[in-house]
């Protein structure tokens, strides 16, 4: 069972430079959590108290998992999931 | 420093213009190495706000994807400020996600000028660059 997950630039600081990695789980939620295991630091910086955080997109295969299930999307072999920082700000 | 073609600078502003009251985002892509921005890719902002703006998830996936494809990165990325000087906020700071990117910021806030300025934002940390304007890249 296996789940690419493809890393922005941002965050390959914690993948020793890999633009993808592989993850396994059945949910995005115990996807993230192996994540963590293979690459701590990681779960910190996609999810907080609330779910996954505000500024960061996760999408699994073509769909934002926001308008799937969120954390609980559930996540087969073969899937890919890509994680984008959303781009953001404004003079607010 | 930002070298960037005199098209690509009127096309940003004219966006930046066309949506004025509201903030006005987009990417100038280019081959990944090279620090060149070269294809202008204007965005949606999915808050539609005078104040504050947000690329669209979706349409950010397939742009984020398309220069994958093209071997391609986001060199330049743009917003504008439609009250205030073109300087980054605090929100512009914190969000800010690409460290390989030109930040570049107008402004809308004067009908006369529309100030066009560069900065690089790694680990919150602004740095205002040099702006070279060309005809061509030659």
């Amino acid at each position: 069972m296996a789940i690419e997950v493809r890393i922005p630039t941002i965050l390959r600081s914690y993948t020793d430079g890999a633009k993808a990695v592989t993850a396994q789980g059945a949910t995005l939620e115990e996807l993230i959590g192996d994540l963590d295991s293979r690459h701590p630091g990681l779960k910190d910086r996609l999810v907080d108290e609330s779910g996954l955080r505000r500024f960061v997109n996760v999408y699994l295969n073509d769909e934002d998992v926001r308008f799937l299930g969120g954390l609980g999307t559930p996540v087969a072999d073969g899937d890919t999931v890509t994680v984008l920082p959303a781009v953001a700000g404004g003079a607010r | 420093m930002l070298t960037i073609s005199r098209e690509l600078v009127d096309k940003i502003v004219a966006h930046a213009r066309a949506d004025h009251p509201d903030e006005a985002c987009g990417v100038v892509a280019g081959p990944a190495g090279s620090d060149r921005p070269e294809r202008f890719i204007p965005m949606e902002n999915a808050e539609r706000s005078p104040t504050f703006y947000r690329f669209d998830s979706m349409e950010q996936f397939r742009v984020w994807r398309e220069m994958d494809e093209r071997d391609e990165v986001p060199v330049v990325i743009y917003h504008s400020h439609t009250a205030t000087e073109a300087y980054p906020s605090r929100t512009d700071i914190s969000y800010a996600s690409e460290p390989d990117a030109h930040y570049v910021l107008v402004s809308t806030a004067s009908e006369d000028e529309t100030p066009f300025r560069s900065y690089r934002i790694v680990d919150g940390v602004v740095t205002e660059e040099e702006v070279k304007i060309v005809e061509s890249y030659g």
